[in-house]
């Protein structure tokens, strides 16, 4: 497994690996948030520069509400996800995976400031590189972890061919790596795939007819297809 | 059994679990849509992982797992969650949860109300024996500001302030020293050092402008001004501060458990007070934009019911949430 998956295991006895999100897409999440906050109170400032004082007084209790609890109403409310967050893809979750709840995320964004210090986000940022799962402070004493929101890719598997029993028995971690090549080939550029099956064409072409040399994804992809259960 | 032969005996499920899903998760939004039927849900949910951990054990390719993986995940968000019921519990909070909390956090609170409130004594009696020192502590043009706010002359001839100033210095007051109780407890986590250098700050600060206005005569406008939203903002300072302390003396000292648990656990009850020092945080901002600035009571109705807030906050703070089977955790 990759260093950057978590384990979680849910009561019902399975694990789940979840993605956890990293600096990059944490830090451009943030800076769209900021951007939507300072937007949205220009926007709404016009409007309360029309009420005098009263305005001034709900502008500043705005930007108050804005300040702290911005990111806490979208967490709570839209599934762990400020319109950033959206944005990039991500989701914050509690440690067991159940969805974040006030008090968590109040912590969180109130620790914020702690990250912030001394300048520009440096303790948050360190904390984070120090961290395996790249928590800041405030998700530390939240319990809180920032994952990416799996996206389901339906795949369309065609085998313009018939399946294709390999020669010698493989293990199951061949087995899976042949599947996984002939799903994902559909998603990489012909060249990938062609260099990608050209490794194992030695062993593919064992009788050496060698027709054509391009012909290893296909065969692989025929193998993965008599490996799924196709005759 | 062939990873195609297991998709097709399953599939008809598994779609009809992510119909469900997609349904548990519009309710959550919307609650009025109450009528939708979630029926099995439990069960088809229960298969799934079945199915997952089938999938995994059986090397079934990556693709399928990932598939089943973002199902079962929905399914688990969807399944697990916490009521919200956030209006009861304020409710239960404000009566029995926050008076217990302080007092269940009496050492912290103690070094807090201690950090706070020493320097600021200290300060004061020093600023009456050496009353040069407010420069060395606090920039002139603040000190000039302070002046002019506090001049009883100004006073004598300003005119009420209209209600709508008011609820600016409302804004203001909810904006600014709600702010500095956040940063107070955030300060926390830092070992304690950021709630400490926030509680001794404003400690020194507020006793040297306290001993400053006293020298040059200005007492009753001030401590006329101060004494009513003071019960209740200098309280919620201490407690933010408290609340810091907390969360940083759990990485220092975190007894049986790990740094990292000993944070999380003492997070939980740090929060609470935070909760009740934003409670009464909006009490002094309240009181201080539409009380303490009113000009139509004298300063001695001001000073004995700035008492009776005093006696209240504290009499909240050791009576209430006393009564047995009021225990609450959350």
């Amino acid at each position: 497994m990759l260093d950057t998956t978590r384990e979680i295991e849910v009561p019902e006895g399975v694990e789940l690996s979840l993605a956890v999100a990293g600096l990059v897409s944490r830090s451009l999440a943030f800076m769209i948030d900021l951007l939507v906050r300072w937007m949205g109170l220009a926007a709404v400032s016009g409007l309360l520069g029309y009420l005098g004082n009263f305005g001034a007084g709900l502008f500043l209790i705005l930007i108050f509400l804005v300040e702290w609890f911005y990111p806490v109403l979208f967490e709570v409310f839209n599934q762990g996800q400020t319109i950033g967050k959206k944005a990039m893809g991500i989701m914050v979750i509690n440690d067991d995976g159940t969805p974040i709840d006030w008090s968590s995320s109040i912590v969180r964004n109130l620790l914020r400031f702690a990250d912030f210090l001394p300048i520009f986000f440096g303790f948050g940022i360190i904390s984070m590189l120090l961290n395996k799962d790249f928590k800041r402070l405030g998700d530390l004493a939240a319990g809180t972890l920032v994952v990416h929101r799996r996206s389901v890719i339906e795949e369309k598997m065609t085998y313009e061919q018939d399946g294709l029993a390999p020669k010698i028995p493989l293990t199951l971690e061949e087995q899976s790596a042949i599947i996984s090549f002939a799903e994902r080939s559909q998603r990489m550029s012909e060249g990938r795939t062609h260099e990608l099956a050209g490794y194992l064409s030695p062993w593919l072409d064992q009788d050496k007819t060698n027709e054509d040399p391009l012909d290893a994804a296909k065969l692989l992809k025929r193998i993965a297809k008599w490996l799924r259960g196709h005759q | 059994m062939r990873q195609e032969e297991f998709e097709e005996r399953y599939k008809d499920s598994w779609k009809t679990f992510e119909v469900q899903v997609s349904l548990a998760e519009a309710l959550k939004l919307n609650r009025k849509k109450g009528d939708v039927s979630l029926k099995g849900f439990a069960e088809n949910y229960r298969q799934l992982c079945y199915c997952l951990a089938l999938a995994r054990e059986r090397h079934y390719s990556p693709m399928l797992i990932h598939r089943l993986e973002a199902l079962v995940f929905r399914g688990h968000q969807s399944f697990y969650q916490k009521r919200l019921g956030i209006l009861q519990n304020i409710y239960h909070f404000i009566l029995h949860g926050f008076p217990q909390a302080v007092r269940e956090q009496s050492k912290f609170i103690w070094t807090a109300t201690a950090l706070f409130y020493l320097p600021m004594i200290v300060i004061f009696l020093l600023m009456l024996v050496f009353p040069d020192m407010i420069y060395m502590i606090v920039d002139a043009d603040t000190v000039v500001t302070m002046e002019s706010m506090y001049d009883p002359a100004a006073e004598r001839f300003g005119t009420e302030r209209d209600s709508d100033s008011d609820f600016y210095m409302f804004g203001h007051y909810i904006q600014n020293n709600i702010g500095i109780a956040f940063k107070t407890f955030a300060g926390g986590i830092l070992l304690t050092i950021g709630s400490q250098f926030f509680l001794l700050f404003n400690g020194f600060f507020f006793g040297a402008i306290a001993g400053h206005i006293y020298n040059i005569g200005y007492s009753e406008t001030f401590f006329s001004f101060v004494i009513g939203h003071g019960a209740f903002e200098l309280t919620g300072i201490v407690i933010s501060g408290a609340a810091g302390l907390q969360l940083g003396w759990s990485i220092l000292s975190p007894g049986i458990y790990s740094r990292k648990q000993a944070l999380v656990n003492s997070a939980k009850s740090a929060i609470k007070l935070v909760y009740g020092a934003i409670f009464l945080l909006l009490i002094a901002a309240f009181v201080e934009a539409f009380w303490s600035s009113t000009h139509m009571v004298t300063a001695n109705t001001k000073y004995w019911t700035g008492l009776g807030f005093w006696l209240l906050v504290i009499s909240y703070m050791t009576l209430l949430g006393r009564k047995k089977g009021h225990v609450h955790g959350s």
